[in-house]
């Protein structure tokens, strides 16, 4: 990858917590951790691999992502402030009465969401008749499918995994946000999923386990095409990755941010970026 | 539309019109898609899927997965209709119809087939007495009980172009014919198929053609009744139901689903509103299916024409 390149998706990660920040700070709490964990991968899905086209953003041959951890909705709305779907101050309404912008993400709502979720494990389904639809449709486009690990917890998430997998849909990847973290704590004590990267070669993804916080690692596994397989990618992430303090608290599924302390993480992501600039 | 009703069983089974139109309208809308969960040889559309692979799908034995696809399908252009057993279109993937279907805003058509008493010899497991119940509490959903293999047809084609969730129940086998082959309806419509002054049976499924044999006993005994078949359970013919109650001054509902939730409760509900009048009710208690040959759980659960003729003579006694 290019010196550029990567300084420019790391930007926009950084820029996507900021946004992540700013919405749950204007309604005073949110689900910081899991938007934190994948604010890495949407940078580079939306700052390189996707095509989309935030001026017409039902294009039918856009690539899709369906973000099935629907409660990562500001993570999502971040990306698409960013990249002009709709006005960066609207991230400021998150949760407000008649906002554009709820907690779960809502196709019916808000400009550039391609699939409503929130009831985990549903957008596995979801993703995968989207990308069977595109196919029989002859669409050259790709589904990108965010599942979190606490998600797969969901019989569900197989069912979807198995009829990707015997149909042969090349065009969907599965991006698994292994941040080891649900609501009651850690996976492997709540329902320990095991050898994740095992279970999905086993159902008969294409699958590859990276840092899901790299920049380089992301980009070459999004752009990793397969022959007659879905591709699965286990993203080893952190949950609440970006903010020290937000990565170390326990119970960082759901946090309140007060103004001040939102302010304070706000500008030592801005110096961040400035470092980078 | 037009009655031809004389009692006798249509010669279709629905297992011969379903895989037929199916076939039809793939054939004329690139956009429709049907998936199953295994048990396409049920209602015999395997050489349909056979010869279309891309029209027709089956998702194994995994209804919610399936009812998700089918959302996946519509929010990239599909006109998807999938099938399986009523229990399993019903409470097995209700939460997947409600949001990944209903609530996204994704439009779909769900066949429930063999309802109530028609799942027979498959027993209990298999018989939903609560699939009304569930699909009339989700918000913009229309639900149907099919009468008779002409309407079948025609709801079908008129089904994959509607909004919202679609739910149509239906029996495998034979129904009473009671329309023409060439009859069209209108859904969210109920149809007078029997006028009559004294009472009004409000049915749906295969209670209509129940409830037009109920309407001869009671005829024979001075009791002129008028039938009304009401199909489209939701949205309810509201103003129809309201017409008739005036007009008769006493109802009984006949449906073969469990009395919560379903057309009597819709029924009362509207009449309790618009129009109050005496209303007795044929459906199953609150109680589980069993199994046995249709004939003896009709009996069992008292949903024959002899229990609509002694409902009505209730009602009307209630005058």
């Amino acid at each position: 990858m290019e010196a550029t390149m990567k300084k420019d998706l790391q930007k926009l990660a950084l820029q996507i917590r900021i946004g992540i920040v700013e919405a749950i700070k204007s309604r005073g709490s949110g689900h910081i951790g899991g938007s934190f964990s994948i604010a890495d991968a949407l940078a580079v899905l939306y700052g390189s691999v996707m095509k989309y086209d935030p001026k017409n953003p039902k294009w039918a041959d856009r690539d899709k992502l369906v973000c099935s951890k629907g409660h990562a909705g500001p993570a999502v709305y971040a990306t698409l402030a960013v990249k002009g779907f709709f006005p960066y101050e609207e991230l400021k309404t998150l949760n407000q009465p008649h906002t554009n912008l709820p907690s779960h993400c809502d196709r019916n709502k808000t400009v550039g969401v391609d699939m409503t979720t929130g009831s985990l494990g549903q957008g596995t389904s979801l993703a995968t008749g989207m990308a069977l639809g595109d196919k029989l449709k002859g669409r050259d486009s790709r589904t990108f499918l965010i599942v979190g690990d606490g998600e797969i917890n969901e019989g569900q998430v197989w069912e979807a995994a198995m009829f990707c997998a015997a149909k042969k849909l090349n065009n969907i990847v599965w991006m698994i946000d292994n941040n080891k973290k649900q609501l009651d704590g850690y996976t492997k004590d709540i329902l320990d999923t095991g050898d994740l990267h095992a279970k999905f070669a086993a159902f008969g993804f294409d699958t590859v386990t990276i840092d899901g916080n790299d920049i380089e690692q992301l980009y070459d596994a999004l752009t990793k095409k397969s022959e007659d397989k879905p591709i699965a990618i286990i993203m080893d992430t952190v949950k609440g990755k970006g903010i020290k303090e937000v990565e170390e608290t326990f119970g960082n599924h759901s946090m309140t941010v007060k103004p001040e302390t939102g302010d304070k993480w706000i500008a030592q992501l801005k110096s961040e970026l400035e470092a980078l600039a | 539309m037009k009655i031809v009703y004389n009692g006798e069983n249509d010669a279709r089974t629905f297992k011969d019109v379903i895989p037929a139109t199916i076939a039809a309208i793939a054939e004329k809308d690139p956009d429709y898609i049907y998936l199953d969960a295994d048990l396409m040889n049920c209602i015999g559309t395997v050489k349909f899927a056979q010869a279309n692979p891309g029209k027709g799908i089956d998702c194994g034995i995994a209804e919610a997965n399936m009812v998700g696809i089918a959302g996946g399908l519509a929010a990239v252009g599909f006109k998807p209709i999938v099938h399986s057993f009523g229990t399993f279109t019903s409470r097995r993937c209700f939460d997947q119809a409600f949001l990944s279907g209903g609530y996204a805003k994704n439009p779909i058509t769900i066949l429930g087939s063999d309802p109530g008493v028609t799942a027979a010899l498959n027993g209990g497991t298999h018989m939903p007495f609560e699939d009304v119940a569930l699909y009339r509490s989700m918000p913009e959903a229309t639900v149907i009980d099919i009468t008779d293999p002409t309407m079948m047809i025609d709801v079908l084609w008129k089904a994959k172009d509607m909004p919202g969730v679609k739910y149509i129940r239906f029996p495998r086998k034979n129904a009473v014919k009671i329309y023409s082959d060439d009859s069209t309806f209108t859904i969210g419509k109920g149809n007078v198929i029997r006028e009559g002054k004294d009472v009004t049976i409000i049915a749906c499924g295969i209670m209509v053609g129940k409830a037009m044999a109920a309407a001869e006993q009671l005829a024979a005994e001075g009791i002129d009744a008028a039938v009304i078949d009401m199909f489209t359970i939701k949205p309810l013919d509201e103003e129809l139901v309201a017409e008739y109650a005036k007009k008769t001054g006493a109802v009984v509902t006949a449906e073969n689903h469990n009395k919560i939730g379903g057309l009597y409760e819709a029924v009362s509900a509207t009449l309790a509103a618009k129009c109050p009048t005496p209303v007795e009710y044929v459906a199953v208690e609150d109680e589980f299916g069993e199994v046995g040959p249709q004939s003896y759980l009709e009996e069992r659960f008292a949903l024959t024409a002899a229990h609509i003729a002694a409902q009505a003579k209730a009602a009307v006694a209630r005058k």
